[in-house]
């Protein structure tokens, strides 16, 4: 392919970027204002979706300073997706209507 | 599993996580949404594991025992009064995981196939990787002061000295030069310099917010710590980081700006701190006087309303009185009275901080309304009874001048009673007189939050 005219893979990482903010200025603008709690806790647990860069990083056998680091990662992301997600369960059980 | 695969298997993640938002739009929904979300990051975390670079399992296996279960444990004990430091402190954590990948990045890149022909970290990655390690490094230590204010164990009062603004805008200046010199030859001594700095910068940004902003600023460090993911997606050219970045930081970004609104302050403002806390105490107490009440006259009162408003701010959280201020709701609802709750979006320490307290305490969500859905109700309503709430109602916003001007505030002064539970006659957190506690139709409550509701309880 010519390089000169092919699309650096960059752009499209940009596109899919951009895009998505937009997805989420929509999405969260429909959210009700009751449950911005919620919101926050469960972004929090999405935002820990990084544990991925951090699996990678512990994923070779040979010991490294990457491994370590990755591996201390994998655990603040865990309490995180455990906690975020587990917590917002927890407080959206409560959201009841009048029976 | 193909790179194909692998991107793909991301792709569902992403929209999976979008569900999981879109489902916020009603409670009904949200339970279900949230399963979307835990199936999406499941989903991310077995594709990555699967990964032919993925061989050895024991570390990955024990960080994510030990962290999860943590995790669990926090989750099934924290109080729902304690939610504001709880995400803060969980936003903390999205900031290290973030410069930590970052770091294990910079010295393996070839393990995430972003080095170049020499073994070293690609340009493009170096530029993104010093943003998104440089705002996870902010989010982290900011997150930390936010948490440290909100638990109490830094003092809530803004804490400022001279020259504060250009400390600031010298160390960000410092910071940028440093994101360039490591995207031009990326040694270590640049990478771990713009670190340490934006941990510094973090820091400092936050200790000038006084406690009642806090909402403003929760809402930005989740802004934040999506951007940093987003940041550090780019550098790993992974799409389920990218896509779920900009979600939270677009998510962040708006409730700040829902924040921002309810105090009709700028975000900038806010920013440069230093508002309210003792700074701001000058206000000349009025010695006009003040009506006050016992609980029994409140519980009459009441009881012989045909409408009574709660209105519960910061203090009914630190008294921990939302089950017994659903109790009195009961109560009076016993005897026919029709009681619903108005919530001003900067209430308490968080976004939705009431609304997830009064959920607990079983308050049904249908009875609970936001300020432009109630507002308009209160003139024609017998008692309004406001619980720990005070610079929200201050008809002062309607003067100009006032440091709350333009502050849309809960029109509790036009109820018939405008019922006040307080300590003291003392001014909110904008420092001024709340000149409510002198009108002719306010009686003022003076005891501890829950000590008063209990004992309405007991005079119903």
């Amino acid at each position: 392919m010519d390089v000169a005219n092919s699309i650096d893979p960059f752009i499209y990482r940009l596109a899919i970027f951009v895009l998505a903010i937009f997805v989420g200025y929509y999405v969260v603008w429909s959210v009700t204002a009751a449950l911005h709690t919620p919101l926050m806790s469960v972004t929090n647990a999405i935002s820990s979706v990084i544990i991925v860069g951090a699996l990678i990083a512990a994923g070779p056998v040979e010991m490294s300073l990457s491994k370590v680091l990755g591996a201390v990662a994998i655990g603040l992301a865990a309490v995180n997706i455990f906690g975020g997600f587990l917590v917002t369960q927890r407080m959206l059980a409560m959201y009841k209507k009048k029976q | 599993m193909s790179a194909n695969l692998t991107a793909l298997a991301y792709l569902i993640a992403s929209v999976l996580f979008i569900m999981a938002l879109r489902g916020l739009s009603s409670p009904e929904s949200s339970r279900s949404g949230n399963v979307y979300g835990m199936i999406g990051m499941a989903i991310a975390v077995i594709t990555t594991v699967i990964n032919p670079e993925v061989v050895s399992y024991t570390w990955i296996l024990t960080a994510m025992v030990i962290g999860g279960a943590i995790g669990a444990i926090i989750a099934r004990r924290i109080a729902m009064t304690d939610m504001p430091q709880l995400v803060a402190a969980f936003h903390s954590l999205v900031g290290l995981a973030a410069v930590l990948v970052a770091a294990a990045a910079f010295y393996n890149p070839a393990a995430y196939g972003i080095a170049d022909a020499d073994g070293m970290l690609k340009l493009a990655s170096r530029i993104e990787m010093g943003i998104g390690v440089v705002v996870g490094a902010i989010t982290f230590s900011g997150s930390i002061i936010a948490f440290g204010k909100l638990q109490g164990i830094v003092t809530g009062n803004p804490i400022t000295f001279p020259g504060q603004h250009a400390v600031n805008a010298l160390m960000g200046a410092v910071i940028v030069v440093l994101v360039v010199l490591f995207a031009i030859g990326p040694e270590s001594e640049w990478f771990w310099g713009m670190t340490l700095l934006a941990f510094a910068l973090g820091f400092l940004l936050i200790i000038p917010i006084g406690g009642a902003d806090m909402p403003v600023i929760v809402s930005m460090l989740n802004s934040y710590s999506g951007w940093a993911a987003a940041g550090i997606g780019f550098t790993l050219e992974n799409t389920a980081l990218i896509i779920t970045g900009a979600l939270v930081g677009s998510s962040g970004a708006i409730l700040s700006y829902i924040m921002c609104k309810a105090m009709n302050r700028s975000f900038i403002s806010v920013l440069l701190g230093g508002f309210g806390g003792d700074t701001a105490v000058s206000a000349t107490r009025s010695d006009k006087p003040v009506k006050s009440g016992s609980a029994d006259d409140a519980a009459f009162i009441m009881k012989n309303a045909s409408s009574v408003i709660i209105v519960p701010g910061y203090g009914m959280a630190v008294a921990q009185a939302q089950h017994t201020v659903r109790e009195m709701g009961d109560l009076l609802k016993g005897h026919g009275v029709k009681v619903t709750y108005a919530i001003h979006p900067v209430a308490g320490r968080m976004p939705g901080h009431m609304n997830v307290l009064l959920a607990e305490a079983n308050v049904s969500y249908d009875e609970v309304f936001e300020l432009e859905e109630i507002n308009s109700d209160f003139s024609n309503t017998d008692v309004a009874f406001v619980i720990g709430a005070n610079d929200v109602t201050n008809p002062a916003a309607h003067e100009p001048g006032s440091p709350i001007a333009g502050m849309p505030i809960l029109d509790v002064d036009r109820a018939r009673t405008c019922l006040f539970v307080k300590r003291s006659l003392s001014p909110g957190y904008a420092g001024i007189d709340n000149e409510l506690f002198y009108a002719d139709n306010t009686m003022m409550l003076f005891a501890d939050a829950k000590k008063m509701v209990e004992d309405i309880v007991k005079a119903l």
